[in-house]
């Protein structure tokens, strides 16, 4: 836990408190401590321990995360998450205690399933490469087949029946000619292995398009009002194959967007519409994911909400995205089938506008809007379908109640979830 | 004229191996390399006995395998298949499509020669 966020714990009971009318006396009472420990807490000069809090969220009628900040959130689920993983005996409900009392501890359990997951996420990688890689298994193929023929024919000239000469220069020349193609075999094979790692088991290339993405706004804006070309950048990005590609594919779509909706009219006309995706539209007279990746890339430091963006194939895999505090799909597959892009997949061509909440405080709310459009239409063939989603936080209260989504089922803490495909262990923890 | 014996396989240092040890025991050994037309040949020349490769140039030994179960001609010919892949899912597929003997290379002649007596001598 950091220094700041003790300090907004302390300041949001006060705050809290206050809102609710209760005396200082009161509420120190209440959870047996004194009026002036209290008063240290509120002014976050004592360290606010887990099961204090607890008691003093249950005083205030409010929940214990909400009084903490999103990087304390953010730690409880990652030890919540990692507890799950190892199948461990750990007392989940009581993460909280260990994450306030020893911070250094909780981000080392943190970091450490954090690298558990890359490095099984890279094993599962290795292991589809290995049964899906055609050049691979072709490879294997003719290795294995060379040694089941040299070690029948060696059997054969081996074993204690006499051979005439025809037979055995016969077999002689096939285990040469075996023993040569399993040389070159081996060879071709150990290079295929040898490359370099990140070939083989790196980061996803969309990840790393993403991260470069992210690191290079101010790069990627200048690009818009001068003559700077795509491939220019891209080559100084020294990216390696596959993301090379995706990045040049995103900057091509970008320069197009940027050329439709210049930066400063758009962000004015943005602020003026509310976000409007649909209207920017209509005023810029261009499709609405043209409209949805734009919004996500306006700033948060020149005051528009900081929005996140999902794009993905007909399967689901993500082939994009923009994270945004508290936004974000699981890559894994297994991403909570509540979110409205996987309702625009089954609806190509309608758009979908859809509030959603996230089940745990702060209870984040977002105004999702997405729509799935055949990008490829090929004569008798089956249409290739993306879908783009726009997340906007925090939306003025709607008419209907937002739709629950959550993280992934094994962390979600929503109940009567009709989505559900496995159980939580947070409701029963 | 011994029991014949169909090799459908496309290495030809295995075919000659094989051939070699089965015909050495007194069996007769056809063969032939390509999955497309592997049923054409079975139906030309039916033997008491198939072995069958599982990856073979045009169409796999379990398409195969498949075909001479469906066809009440063939649907009892003894089958040993081979395959360069071991997995469990490759031998449960064979031993659901109706395969009577599963063999991973690399294997041993001795393998071979057992279980072909086993079936055709029994």
């Amino acid at each position: 836990m950091s220094v700041a966020s003790e300090a907004k714990t302390g300041s949001r009971i006060r705050e809290r408190r206050i809102d609710l009318g209760l005396r200082q006396a009161d509420l120190a009472q209440s959870v047996g401590i004194s009026a002036s420990y209290l008063n240290l807490i509120e002014h976050n000069r004592r360290r606010i321990a887990g099961r204090l809090l607890g008691d003093i969220a249950r005083s205030l009628d409010v929940e214990a995360a909400l009084l903490m900040d999103g990087a304390d959130r953010e730690v409880l689920e990652q030890m919540q998450a990692a507890a799950v993983h190892a199948k461990s005996k750990a007392e989940i409900d009581r993460a909280e205690d260990l994450a306030s009392r020893f911070p250094g501890w909780a981000e080392l359990i943190c970091e450490q399933t954090r690298r558990i997951t890359n490095l099984e996420a890279k094993v599962q990688e290795l292991s589809d490469r290995m049964s899906h890689d055609p050049a691979l298994a072709a490879s294997l193929h003719s290795v294995i087949s060379s040694v089941t023929s040299i070690r029948s024919t060696a059997s054969i000239l081996t074993s204690d029946e006499k051979l005439d000469a025809d037979w055995q220069n016969r077999f002689h020349k096939n285990i040469h000619d075996d023993a040569v193609r399993l040389a070159g075999n081996s060879e071709s094979l150990i290079g295929y292995l040898e490359a370099p790692q990140e070939t083989l088991i790196g980061n996803l290339p969309a990840q790393l398009v993403e991260e470069w993405v992210e690191g290079n706004y101010e790069l990627i804006r200048g690009m818009e009002t001068s003559s700077r070309a795509v491939d220019d950048v891209v080559g100084e990005a020294e990216l390696d194959g596959a993301a090379s590609l995706l990045l040049t594919q995103y900057l091509d779509e970008a320069m197009s967007d940027a050329a439709v909706m210049p930066m400063s009219e758009f962000a004015r006309e943005a602020k003026k519409r509310d976000y409007h995706p649909g209207e920017l539209a209509e005023v810029f007279e261009t499709n609405l994911s043209a409209v949805f990746r734009r919004l996500s890339v306006l700033g948060p430091e020149s005051g528009h909400p900081p929005m996140g963006l999902t794009v993905c194939d007909a399967s689901g895999a993500i082939l994009y995205q923009k994270i945004a505090p508290e936004f974000g799909l699981s890559r894994a597959g297994n991403a909570c089938p509540q979110w409205p892009i996987f309702e625009a997949l089954g609806q190509p061509g309608r758009p979908v506008e859809r509030e959603v909440v996230l089940p745990t405080a702060p209870k984040t709310r977002f105004m999702c809007y997405a729509l799935a459009e055949q990008t490829i239409s090929v004569l008798n063939e089956p249409p290739i379908i993306k879908a783009t989603m726009l997340a906007i936080p925090n939306p003025s209260e709607g008419a209907k109640p937002p739709l629950t989504v959550g993280p992934t089922c094994r962390i979600c803490a929503a109940t009567d979830c009709a989505a559900r495909r496995e159980l939580s262990v947070l409701t029963s923890a | 004229m011994g029991k014949r014996v169909l090799l459908i396989e496309d290495e030809p240092n295995i075919i000659e191996a094989i051939s070699f040890i089965l015909s050495r025991d007194g069996f007769t050994v056809h063969t032939h390399e390509d999955g497309e037309t592997a049923m054409e040949k079975v139906r030309a020349t039916p033997p008491d006995m198939i072995i069958l490769d599982v990856m073979l140039p045009g169409r796999s030994g379990f398409d195969i395998l498949r075909d001479l179960r469906a066809d009440p001609i063939t649907a009892g010919l003894p089958v040993l298949m081979l395959t360069a892949r071991g997995q469990t899912k490759d031998r449960d597929l064979a031993e659901r499509l109706g395969a009577d003997h599963f063999m991973t290379k690399p294997f041993s002649n001795s393998e071979v020669r057992d279980h072909v007596r086993a079936v055709l001598e029994a």
